[in-house]
């Protein structure tokens, strides 16, 4: 028998090694990003190089980049949650409910992570369960969580938390490290940990990349995408409880377009919209990169409106560089 | 035969991707009214020359003469102008609309203001079609067509463009055998109105069939051509692996024991109905049938992917309950799908994460990844089965179509099966890397695995099996065992007829 011989060729597991592969990836774009605009405000304004004032500067993106995390899952699944920013209202509006009603601090917060699981539950039950698109099921979540929280407060507002629930939203760990910034930091690490130390972390690239072939490997793709719905209504929760805490009041359009903005963020950190390919570290800086524009132009006594102008400019000028500089 | 000067001929032509020399200083002819055929292993660089033709790819080096002068394809619009149209292995044509439109699309005819002359759109190509003897309506959708009548009117719409040269890239990896009878009759009336035709396809005996002129690449590079009539099969096949394949099927060594799987009553409300077959340790169990037979269908509902609505499944004396393809895997029933694009690799993904993607909860620990054991994993199960790659991080979609078979192997058998299912395991994978198949499937049934294996090609059915199973429109036609293992019966049982007078 001399069919086609083996030649055993040792085929080696890597051509680059992970440090070479590091330095040209889309993360050590953004590093660069992020000290030119972090040089560019020193310049420019003589307040930014003042720790309470970076550290003030943290609260632009930490609720916004602890639904990111989770949102860069859900997208490098291939699927989305634009009803981030609703289940931010309606969470925000049991928690008000439930200290209207007298409860303490405890029970605040466990009211506003249960509404975040639950819509998060509900998004999920509906995309993975019913094997419906991802973009409308949220669309419409997006206006039916707003829309009860509307139907609850109308044009009223929910005051009055008690003092201790400040903490969350305007509470200080350990100097000038807010709990917000302490606890961005414990999400990034155990989303980290989640997308890229797990066989967990690894079906979400799989199903990102081909679904179908992900179904015929044995992965349990619905079940993959609930828990990621159910992971981002969470996060959502968390940021509600945080958003309230720092605001001290609940009314209706609380975060409104914030999804938009988390979006950005996750895009912007390297996240492929298309799904298949994304890391947390990217949107790790991509909330740094977004936090301190924002904050240096607001430094620069600069509108609102022209703010958000720079950040659209920021994300389209990133996306579009590496096909500008590697074109060839 | 026409003697004239070529059509279209290529010079030189050097094309490379990253770590690859996909086409190394090629040269090919193709004549007016001739059909040539271009021969090679899978990564020869066939598909390379196709895009390179169609304006999909440019060439680094090298030129393209049509009929003397030197041109260059920019664009696939260039390429189409200038009259050369493919018909590609996974025709490109648009589901969601009709076949007229699908004919004309990009050059329809216009009225005056404009806009889409439907109406002469429709009688042009209702002629267009009658013309290659299609019955087809112009008017319905493609996506209720057929892959046989997607392909008549992917020629349909190479006609209407007036294409001077026809690419024909695999045109009869998934048509049955009626449907490539009509494609020969086809390529006939395409030659006798002079169209120059290129005809890639692994198929010798259709090559033989159809062929005038022969070209061979081999590893990106030109090895030989000449006329189909002075040349003979051992012939082409030493110039296209460069070495004697002596025997296309390797000797089995047949160590068949007790039955481990038995599958009873499997029914579905429409693809299949009353499934009943056991299988025994270290066979191969052929299953041989019609496209649409219902082959497929069987299999993925015992990996777990439809489910029946009747029928158990019993694996070494224990009756299993298969939901899910992860009940499936975990029973130790593994399958290897025939779309290998889309349910086999994960394009994107390097070969290592697709190889030890069913055998995660092994290579980890808590849950957690140890990318060690992956690789160790990964290059365990394919250096047996002598996958060529750069390295084992590769994207597994920058790999050749029998190097990803390869993987996809690799991945199943890391799971440690007890049943095997290789659904058509050779379908458009060079002739090397079919006989690595064969001789590694031979290896698995020696090795006590039960292996069924799906396939449309005779040869090879009869080839490999120890017991084939004929389907036909859902049910089993027939058993075949020892002698009764005949071309002539499977074909008999799949097509329905009677006994031979």
């Amino acid at each position: 028998m001399s069919a086609p011989q083996s030649q055993n060729r040792h085929l080696p597991d890597r051509l680059q090694t992970p440090m070479a592969r590091m330095l040209r990836s889309w993360e050590a774009l953004l590093v660069v990003v992020f000290i030119l605009i972090f040089t560019a405000n020193s310049f420019a304004s003589p307040y930014f190089l003042n720790v309470w004032n970076l550290s003030d500067a943290t609260f632009n993106f930490t609720e916004k980049a602890m639904i990111a995390f989770a949102m860069a899952m859900l997208i490098i699944a291939g699927e989305i949650d634009l009803s981030v920013a609703s289940i931010i209202a309606l969470a925000s509006t049991a928690m008000g409910l439930v200290m209207s009603a007298g409860y303490g601090v405890p029970v605040i917060v466990l009211a506003g992570i249960a509404t975040g699981l639950i819509c998060g539950a509900i998004n999920g039950a509906l995309v993975a369960g019913m094997n419906l698109p991802s973009i409308v099921v949220t669309i419409g979540t997006m206006s039916l969580f707003r829309g009860v929280s509307f139907i609850i407060l109308g044009d009223q507002a929910f005051t009055g938390y008690p003092k201790e629930f400040a903490f969350f939203g305007q509470g200080y760990v350990f100097w000038v490290i807010s709990f917000e910034l302490f606890l961005f930091a414990v999400t990034a690490v155990i989303f980290y940990i989640l997308l890229h130390r797990t066989n967990f972390g690894r079906t979400i690239y799989v199903i990102g990349n081909n679904p179908v072939g992900a179904l015929f490997s044995g992965v349990r793709v619905a079940r993959v995408r609930f828990i990621l719905f159910l992971l981002t209504g969470l996060m959502s929760g968390v940021a509600a409880v945080c958003l309230t805490s720092r605001l001290g009041s609940t009314r209706p359009s609380i975060a409104t377009g914030m999804e938009l903005e988390i979006i950005t963020m996750v895009v912007l950190g390297g996240v492929n919209i298309l799904g298949g390919s994304g890391s947390i570290l990217g949107v790790v800086l991509a909330a740094f990169i977004m936090g301190m524009v924002t904050f240096g132009i607001g430094l620069l006594n600069v509108p609102g409106i022209v703010m958000s102008i720079f950040l659209g400019l920021l994300l389209i000028a990133v996306i579009a560089a590496p096909k500008l500089i590697w074109r060839k | 035969m026409p003697t004239s000067a070529p059509v279209l001929s290529l010079r030189a032509l050097s094309k490379s991707f990253p770590g690859v020399k996909a086409l190394q200083d090629v040269q090919l002819d193709l004549y007016a009214g001739t059909v040539t055929a271009l021969i090679g292993e899978n990564g020869a660089g066939k598909s390379t020359i196709v895009k390179v033709l169609t304006g999909i790819y440019q060439p680094e080096a090298g030129e393209i003469f049509l009929d003397g002068t030197a041109v260059k394809f920019p664009s696939s619009e260039a390429a189409a102008a200038a009259g050369v149209s493919a018909i590609h292995q996974e025709t490109v044509l648009f589901d969601e609309l009709t076949v007229a439109e699908n004919i004309w699309l990009g050059h329809a005819p216009k009225t005056k203001w404009g806009l889409i002359d439907v109406a002469a759109q429709r009688r042009q190509a209702a002629a267009l079609l009658k013309s290659i003897g299609a019955k087809i309506d112009p008017d319905i959708l493609l996506r209720e067509l057929g892959i046989a009548q997607r392909h008549l009117v992917a020629i349909a719409r190479a006609l209407s463009i007036d294409a001077r040269v026809v690419i024909m890239d695999e045109p009869t990896a998934a048509l049955s055998h009626k449907e490539i009878q009509e494609l020969y009759d086809l390529v006939e009336t395409l030659k006798s109105k002079g169209k120059a035709i290129l005809f890639i396809s692994h198929k010798f005996d259709e090559i033989f069939r159809i062929a005038d002129h022969y070209t061979v690449f081999r590893d990106g590079q030109f090895v030989g051509a000449g006329l189909m009539s002075e040349a003979t099969e051992t012939q082409l096949v030493q110039m296209m692996v460069g070495r004697a394949v002596d025997q296309i099927f390797p000797a089995r060594v047949r160590n068949i024991g007790d039955v481990v799987f038995t599958v009873a009553g499997y029914s579905h409300p429409t693809e299949f109905a009353d499934i009943r077959f056991s299988l025994r340790k270290g066979e191969i169990l052929g299953f041989y049938g019609l496209v649409g037979a219902g082959r497929s269908e069987v299999m993925q509902a015992l990996f777990g992917i439809t489910k029946p609505s009747a029928g158990a499944v019993n694996l070494d004396g224990k009756v299993r309950v298969i939901r899910t393809t992860a009940d499936a895997i975990a029973a130790g029933i593994v399958y290897v799908p025939e779309d290998r694009g889309r349910q086999g690799a994960i394009k994107g993904l390097p070969i290592f994460q697709n190889a030890s993607l069913p055998s995660l909860t092994k290579t980890s620990r808590g849950g957690f990844l140890r990318l060690a054991r992956e690789f160790a994993l990964t290059r365990e199960y394919t250096q047996a089965l002598d996958l060529r790659a750069a390295s084992l991080d590769q994207d597994i979609g920058l790999l050749s179509g029998g190097n990803q078979q390869k993987v996809v192997i690799a991945k199943w058998l890391a799971t440690k099966p007890r049943v095997i299912i290789l659904d058509e395991p050779t379908k458009g994978i060079d002739i090397g890397s079919k006989a690595m198949v064969h001789e590694f499937m031979a290896k698995l049934a020696a090795k006590g695995l039960a292996v069924i294996m799906v396939s449309s090609e005779i040869p090879e059915v009869l080839g490999m099996s120890d017991r084939v199973i004929v389907m036909r429109e859902g049910r089993i036609a027939a058993e075949l065992v020892g002698d009764a293992m005949t071309p002539e019966a499977l074909v008999r049982a799949a097509a329905g007829l009677g006994e031979a007078a």
